[in-house]
């Protein structure tokens, strides 16, 4: 090792320009009266996520002498719901998420995230929103729209909402992924694969590209959508190569979401993975009743990379996990 | 041999790809926010050395490679065999052509090579980065022109040609970089 870790990963002159961006995204809330908030980092509940692992600890001192288990956020969701749900209006956060098993080009164990929250805007009212904030950030084009359906269709030639496990194993072979298609007994995780290794690279080129209504067995925690109950209120952000941005016209029916989180655990138990006990204060928040809104997550390091032109997120924060 | 699982990937590591070793050039780590996390990896196929790109679910685990490497001297040819012995042992291994390869223009007697094993039998030879070889074969008429521009092609004992400059000749020992193919200077 000849580097010196003691020393930033980034250069001062980059976290000069990061700092401007976190300003002017400030200044963007500031201006349109979405209030700043902060939410723990250190949670008593984590997510079922089948595809987050949490990072967790313990607290030991007054009133928990035994310790009290505590996880570390992988995105301040649960937490700003509860307050939306409890009246805060338009709010925004900016703030450490942290997802364990992630490390590489584009992914730091801890990274700072960029969340916010719309009541009475539906998904595509957020994207025009986030399409604002990015021309501002990055002086970027105007964003353009596909669907995930069209974009499956456009690239691919096949209909993501109506195929089979055997049509999709066969589709992933031809593409040179047979190994990983032998062995996979579940739609998703291939229509994951071709979508990041063969339609990312092709979208998002000279502008932004949002992707919409994902389908319905990837909603996470937004709405199915009314009328085509396939695909559900979820998009995505995409520009050059990156994936910034996931949002949602938000799920707020209590009980649906509890259901997900039962078959996320379902899923997680066929996956040989551990249950995750259900966040029953956020389920709670719900049932009291969450607001209409739209909600998105914004990967800020790779905002800063897209801004400054750096290939790594380790040139863009301070100390990145090697040197932490 | 031991598995390997997606996490232990990095630059380096042996394993085993469609029934040959391989060792992995680079490793990226691609997940969705909201989904799947593969591993995308760009390997050299030690046989065919062959480079291409694989993706793995991250998580899975493939099969190691059983590949060291062993610092060897060179000994002799016997038309069919390039023999190498490990001076310290004094065992020796022989090598095929196509383990040998286009490195074959750069062996000389005692030069330690390094030899690539798997199961134990040889499957590459690396020269020395820099090898020394007499000339027998150039253009004599051009003398005089010291400046080096351009040089001339020079045949080399074991067949390498090398462009050389203009002031070496026939007989001399010349010093050759075996990674770039390119003259570095003469050896008195």
């Amino acid at each position: 090792m000849n580097e010196a870790l003691w020393a930033p990963s980034a250069q001062i002159e980059t976290l000069k320009q990061r700092a401007s961006v976190l300003a002017s995204i400030r200044a963007f809330f500031a201006a349109r009266e979405v209030m700043e908030v902060e939410t723990p980092c250190l949670s008593q509940a984590s997510v079922t996520d089948v595809h987050l692992a949490t990072f967790a600890t313990e607290f030991i001192g007054p009133s928990y002498a035994k310790g009290l288990p505590l996880y570390l956020q992988t995105s301040p969701e649960f937490a700003m719901k509860r307050l939306l749900a409890a009246g805060s209006g338009a709010i925004f956060q900016i703030g450490k998420a942290f997802r364990n098993e992630e490390s590489g080009r584009q992914h730091n164990p801890e990274f700072t995230m960029l969340e916010w929250y719309r009541p009475e805007f539906d998904e595509f009212a957020l994207m025009d929103e986030i399409d604002c904030l990015m021309q501002e950030v990055l002086s970027c084009e105007q964003a353009v729209r596909i669907s995930y359906q069209e974009a499956f269709k456009t690239y691919l030639g096949v209909d993501p909402l109506d195929i089979e496990l055997d049509e999709l194993k066969s589709l992933c072979a031809k593409y040179g992924y047979e190994e990983i298609a032998a062995t996979e007994q579940f739609i998703d995780p291939l229509l994951q694969l071709l979508f990041c290794m063969e339609i990312e690279p092709q979208i998002g080129v000279d502008a932004p590209c949002f992707v919409y209504h994902f389908p319905a067995s990837q909603a996470a925690l937004a709405q199915l959508n009314d009328a085509d109950p396939r695909v559900a209120g979820r998009f995505e952000l995409y520009y050059q190569g990156m994936e910034l941005a996931n949002g949602f016209n938000e799920l707020t029916d209590a009980i649906e979401q509890s259901k997900r989180f039962d078959e996320d655990n379902d899923m997680r138990t066929k996956m040989s993975l551990p249950e995750v006990e259900k966040d029953q204060r956020f389920l709670a928040a719900l049932e009291s009743g969450l607001p209409a809104c739209a909600g998105v997550a914004l990967g800020i390091d790779r905002l800063v990379m897209l801004a400054t032109g750096k290939s790594s997120i380790k040139e863009v924060i301070a100390f990145d996990v090697e040197r932490a | 041999m031991a598995n390997y699982s997606t996490n232990e990937f990095k630059g380096g590591l042996k394993i085993m790809i469609d029934g040959e070793p391989c060792t992995i050039l680079e490793n990226e780590m691609v997940k969705p926010g909201k989904g799947q996390a593969f591993n995308r990896v760009k390997i050299r196929k030690l046989i065919s050395g062959k480079v291409l790109e694989k993706t793995f679910k991250s998580g899975d685990s493939v099969e190691g490679a059983d590949v060291m490497e062993t610092d060897l001297a060179y000994l002799y040819a016997d038309g069919e065999f390039w023999h190498f012995m490990n001076n310290d042992t004094f065992e020796q291994i022989a090598a095929d052509e196509k383990a040998v390869g286009d490195n074959v223009k750069w062996l000389v007697e005692n030069d330690v090579c390094t030899i690539t094993l798997w199961n134990g039998n040889p499957i590459a030879v690396a020269p020395p980065n820099f090898v020394e070889l007499e000339i027998t074969d150039t253009d004599p008429g051009l003398k005089g022109d010291t400046a080096g521009t351009g040089g001339k092609p020079a045949t080399l004992t074991t067949g390498a040609v090398v462009r050389v400059p203009l002031f070496v000749q026939i007989g001399e020992v010349i010093k050759v970089d075996t990674r770039t193919g390119e003259y570095v200077s003469r050896v008195k």
